[in-house]
C-alpha cells in the first residue's frame, strides 16, 4: 500500500452558505423537536400510527438512516480492510458519515417511543432474549469502534493499527446490519417478515443505500467548497453502486420467490405484488423501477453514468427507493391483516381480517426528516472542525500511477 | 433492596412460627387468630399452576359481548378515551367472528391475550417489561414499558393496544397510562383473591358454562377434566407458542 | 494530537449537545422564579400513626413502593404491608386546588415536597391518585388467604430447613 501523503483539511466554512445551510438544519431540527413534544403532549393519537400500525414513518427513516449508517462505512472497510488504495482519502469522511447517519437514526426512534423520558430504563434493564436489547448494544459499540477506528487514522502514531480496528468495524458494521434486519427476521407471527433472509437483505441495502448517500454527500461538499473531485474515485464508487444495487435487486427477488412457492404465503405475495395498492405501487414503481432498474441505467449507461450529475440522480433515486422499499417492508407487512386464523374469514371491531390503513401525519414525517438533518448537521460541523476531507480527489492524486481516461 | 426485604420477610415469617407449628395447625381452619400478624400475604405466584381457559365457539356469539362487557367494566377501559378512535382505542378481550369460505360455517369466539407459554412478546421486549409469572400469567409491567411496541408487532394475536392518549378514572387496582402497551391481564388482581376473571365470571353468573377458568396443573380442576375430555384448539398452535387459552368448536 | 482531543472535544459536544435537546423536550417544566416556599404536606384524612415513623417514611417511601411494586406486579405476592393504595386510603385529601375540592386525592400530600425537593414522579400518570371506595380494603382478600399465606410460609420454611 502506497504511504498516504494525501493532505486533509478543514473546510473554511465562513461563508454564507455554509452558515445558512447550518441555519436551515437547526431550523428542521427544532421542527422535529417541536414534533416530538407535540406527539408526545397529545400522545400518539396525533400520528397516523393505530393499534394494528403500530410502527410508521419515524421508523422508515430511522432504520433507512440506521442501515444505511453501516452502509456508508463501507469505503473506510474497503480501503483499510480490503487494501483499496484509492478510497484511502475518504475512509475518514466515510466514518464520519457512519457515525452521523446511526445518530440521525437513533434519534428518531428514540423520540418516537411512547415514553421517551424512560430511555435511562433502555440504558439499565436488558431482557438478553430480545433482539431490541441486542442492537443497544450493536449500536453503542459502533459509536465507540467507529470513533476508536477514526482517531486512528487521524493520529499518525496509531496509523499502522488503523488496519486492525477497520477490521473490527467491518465485522461490528455487519453484525449491526444483521441485527437491524433481525428485528423483522424474528417476528415470527407476521407472514411479511419471519425470514432468515432479511439479515442480508439488509446487509445488501446498507450496502447501496449508504454508498448512495455518501456518493452525493462528496460531491456536493467538493464542489460546494471548491476542491477538485476526479472521476476516477467518483467511477470507482459508481461502479462499486451498481453492484451494489443489483446485491439488494437479488436478495429482494429471492425472498419474493421464495415466498411465492409457498402457498402458505401467497395472501402476503398478492398483497405487496399485485393488489396492494400503494404498496404494490412503491414496490414496483418506486423501489425496483425508480430505485434500482433506472438508476442501473443510469450508472453503466456511458452518456449518463460518465457525468456528475448522472451519477448523482442515480444515487438519489437509490435512496428515494431505499425508503420506499422500508416503507413497504415496515409498513407494508403490518398494513397485511395478521392471519390469526388462517384460511378462514376474519371480522371483528378490531379490525382483523381487514387491510389496515395508514396515513403518514405532518409531525412524523418532519421528526424523520429532523433524523437527517441531525445526521447533516453533525457532519457539517465534523468537516469544518476536523480535517476530514482531503484537498483534492483529482485522479493524479488519488492514483498517481493511474493512465489518463478511465 | 432485595436483602432488605429479604430480612422483613424473614422477620415475618419467624413472627409467624413462634407460635411453634401446633399454633399454625390450630389456627388453619379458622383463621382469625392469625389477624394481627403481618403476615397477611399471598404469593408468589410459582409454576405449580397454570391458569389456563377453555372457551366454547358453540356458545351463542352474544355472551361474548357481555364478556367484552365484563372486561370493560373491570377494568376500565374503553369507556373514557377522549376522541373514540377504533383504530387507536385499546381493546383488551374482542369478538371475532371466523367463516370457512368454503363451507360458509360461523363461529364466533372471544379472543385476548393468550397467555403463551413461550410469548413472543416476552422474547422481544427490550426491557423486559414484557414478562410472564410464573402461574403463565402474560403482563407488561408499565412501570419499565418505553412504549417502542415491539411486543405489539411480535404478538399472533393482535392482543395489545398502546395507549394513545391520557385515559382518566384508572381503576385502583388497574394502572393504565399514555405510551405504555396494555392488554388482557387475565384479571390477575382477582385471580390472586381465589377468584374467577370478570369475563368468565359475568358468562357464569347468566348460567353458560362457555368460559372456564382453571388451574390446567390441577387434574382435579374443572378445566384440567373438560380439556382432557374433549379435543380443544389453540389459535395458531402451529407457532408453538403454547398459548393457555383453549377454545372448543372452531 | 491536536485530531486527538478534537474528537474528543467533538464527540462530547455533540452528545452534550444531543442529550440537552433531547432531555429539554421531554423534562420541559416551567422554572420557578424566586424562593420556594418550604413544603407543608396535608395531613393525613385518616390515622395519627404511619405504618413506620414519620422520618423513615419521608427517607424510605419510595424503596418500600417500588420494591413492593415489583413483587407483587411481577412475583404475585399480595397483602405486603406497603401499597400505593394504602396510602391513598389515610392520605387521600381533598382540596380546593383539585378538582374543586370534589375528590380526595394524594396530590395536597405528595406534590408539595416533590416540587420542593425537585423530585418528579411518574406515578400518578398510570395510577389514579384519588381515593375510591374499598381502596385500602384487605378484606377483599379470600376467605382463606391467611391460611394459605401460613401454608406457604411453612413450605418456605420448611424448605429452607431442607437446604441446610
Amino acid at each position: 500500500m502506497a504511504a498516504d501523503t494525501t493532505v486533509y483539511k478543514e473546510i473554511d466554512g465562513k461563508g454564507g452558505d455554509y452558515f445558512s445551510l447550518v441555519g436551515w438544519l437547526g431550523l428542521m431540527i427544532a421542527a422535529g423537536l417541536a414534533s416530538v413534544y407535540y406527539m408526545e403532549h397529545h400522545g400518539h393519537i396525533v400520528t397516523g400510527m393505530t393499534n394494528a400500525v403500530v410502527w410508521g414513518t419515524p421508523h422508515v427513516f430511522a432504520v433507512f438512516l440506521i442501515v444505511a449508517a453501516s452502509g456508508a462505512l463501507n469505503i473506510a472497510s474497503i480501503s483499510s480492510v480490503f487494501g483499496k488504495y484509492h478510497y484511502k482519502p475518504l475512509a475518514r469522511l466515510s466514518a464520519v458519515t457512519a457515525i452521523a447517519l446511526l445518530a440521525g437514526g437513533l434519534m428518531v426512534l428514540v423520540l418516537d417511543l411512547g415514553r421517551p423520558d424512560r430511555l435511562i430504563v433502555a440504558m439499565t434493564k436488558y431482557n438478553f432474549k430480545s433482539i431490541f436489547a441486542w442492537n443497544i448494544y450493536l449500536y453503542t459499540g459502533f459509536f465507540v469502534i467507529v470513533l476508536a477506528y477514526l482517531w486512528m487514522m487521524m493520529e499518525r502514531r496509531m496509523v499502522p493499527h488503523s488496519k486492525k480496528a477497520g477490521l473490527l468495524a467491518f465485522v461490528w458494521r455487519l453484525a449491526l446490519t444483521t441485527g437491524t434486519g433481525s428485528i423483522f427476521g424474528f417476528l415470527v407471527a407476521r407472514p411479511g417478515y419471519d425470514a432468515a433472509i432479511m439479515a442480508p437483505m439488509f446487509i445488501a441495502m446498507s450496502f447501496s443505500f449508504g454508498l448512495a448517500f455518501f456518493i452525493i454527500l462528496v460531491s456536493v461538499t467538493y464542489r460546494a467548497s471548491g476542491r477538485p473531485l476526479g472521476d476516477l474515485i467518483l467511477f470507482k464508487m459508481r461502479n462499486l453502486l451498481g453492484i451494489f444495487i443489483a446485491a439488494a435487486l437479488y436478495f429482494t427477488v429471492a425472498q419474493h420467490l421464495t415466498n411465492l412457492y409457498a402457498a402458505e404465503h401467497a395472501g402476503i405475495e398478492a398483497f405487496i405484488l399485485m393488489d396492494g395498492g400503494i404498496y404494490t405501487f412503491l414496490f414496483w414503481v418506486v423501489q425496483i423501477g425508480l430505485g434500482s432498474l433506472f438508476p442501473l441505467a443510469l450508472l453503466f449507461n456511458p452518456a449518463t453514468g460518465r457525468r456528475c450529475q448522472g451519477i448523482i440522480v442515480a444515487s438519489l433515486l437509490v435512496i428515494i427507493g431505499g425508503l420506499a422499499q422500508i416503507y413497504v417492508i415496515i409498513i407494508g407487512g403490518q398494513a397485511f391483516p395478521m392471519p390469526i386464523f388462517p384460511g378462514m374469514e376474519v371480522s371483528s371491531s378490531f379490525f382483523d381480517g381487514v387491510v389496515h390503513s395508514y396515513a403518514p401525519s405532518l409531525p412524523e414525517v418532519v421528526l424523520g426528516l429532523s433524523g437527517v438533518a441531525t445526521t447533516l448537521l453533525i457532519i457539517a460541523v465534523a468537516i469544518k472542525y476536523l480535517p476530514l476531507l482531503p484537498t483534492s480527489l483529482s485522479d493524479a492524486k488519488v492514483d498517481p500511477h493511474h493512465a489518463p481516461k478511465d | 433492596m432485595t436483602d432488605k426485604s429479604m430480612t422483613k420477610v424473614d422477620t415475618s415469617r419467624r413472627n409467624i412460627l413462634k407460635g411453634g407449628a401446633a399454633a399454625a395447625v390450630i389456627t388453619l381452619a379458622p383463621g382469625v387468630t392469625l389477624r394481627t400478624v403481618e403476615a397477611a400475604v399471598t404469593g408468589p405466584a410459582t409454576n405449580a399452576k397454570r391458569w389456563g381457559m377453555l372457551i366454547d365457539a358453540n356458545a351463542p356469539s352474544d355472551v361474548w359481548d357481555i364478556a367484552v362487557e365484563a372486561c370493560k367494566a373491570e377494568q376500565g377501559w374503553g369507556k373514557d378515551e377522549a376522541h373514540a378512535n377504533p383504530t387507536t382505542d385499546p381493546q383488551w378481550i374482542r369478538k371475532v367472528n371466523v367463516k370457512d369460505p368454503k363451507t360458509g360455517a360461523k363461529a364466533s369466539l372471544p379472543v385476548m391475550c393468550q397467555h403463551c407459554a413461550n410469548p413472543p412478546c416476552v422474547d422481544v421486549c427490550p426491557t423486559g417489561a414484557s414478562m410472564k409469572r410464573a402461574d403463565g400469567i402474560v403482563l407488561v409491567d408499565k412501570h419499565i414499558c418505553i412504549g417502542c411496541r415491539y411486543c405489539m408487532m411480535a404478538c399472533p394475536y393482535s392482543c395489545r393496544s398502546f395507549v394513545h392518549e391520557d385515559v382518566h378514572g384508572q381503576r385502583p387496582h388497574m394502572p393504565r397510562g399514555k405510551g405504555t402497551v396494555e392488554a388482557c391481564t387475565l384479571c390477575v388482581h382477582r385471580v390472586d383473591k381465589g377468584q374467577q376473571p370478570a369475563c368468565v365470571e359475568a358468562i357464569s353468573n347468566m348460567g353458560s358454562d362457555a368460559m372456564i377458568f382453571g388451574d390446567l396443573n390441577d387434574p382435579t380442576s374443572e378445566i384440567a377434566r373438560a380439556v382432557s375430555k374433549y379435543v380443544t384448539q389453540r389459535i395458531r398452535s402451529d407457532l408453538g407458542v403454547e398459548p393457555g387459552i383453549h377454545y372448543r368448536g372452531i | 494530537m491536536r485530531s486527538t482531543s478534537r474528537i474528543l472535544s467533538l464527540t462530547i459536544l455533540g452528545f452534550a449537545i444531543l442529550a440537552f435537546t433531547i432531555g429539554s423536550s421531554i423534562f420541559a417544566a416551567p422554572a420557578q422564579a424566586g424562593e420556594v416556599p418550604m413544603p407543608s404536606p396535608a395531613k393525613a384524612f385518616k390515622g395519627e400513626q404511619c405504618l413506620e415513623p414519620t422520618d423513615v417514611m419521608r427517607r424510605d417511601h419510595m424503596d418500600f413502593l417500588k420494591h413492593q411494586r415489583d413483587e407483587t406486579l411481577r412475583e404475585g405476592i399480595r397483602g405486603q404491608k406497603y401499597s400505593l393504595n394504602s396510602c391513598i386510603d389515610c392520605h387521600a385529601v381533598t382540596s380546593p386546588d383539585v378538582a374543586g375540592g370534589q375528590v380526595r386525592t394524594l396530590k395536597p400530600f405528595c406534590a408539595q415536597c416533590h416540587a420542593y425537593a425537585a423530585v418528579s414522579i411518574d406515578c400518578f400518570q398510570c395510577h389514579n391518585g384519588a381515593y375510591q371506595p374499598g381502596i385500602g380494603d384487605q378484606s377483599a382478600l379470600p376467605a382463606d388467604h391467611q391460611a394459605q399465606a401460613m401454608i406457604a410460609a411453612l413450605e418456605k420454611q420448611l424448605a429452607k430447613g431442607a437446604d441446610k
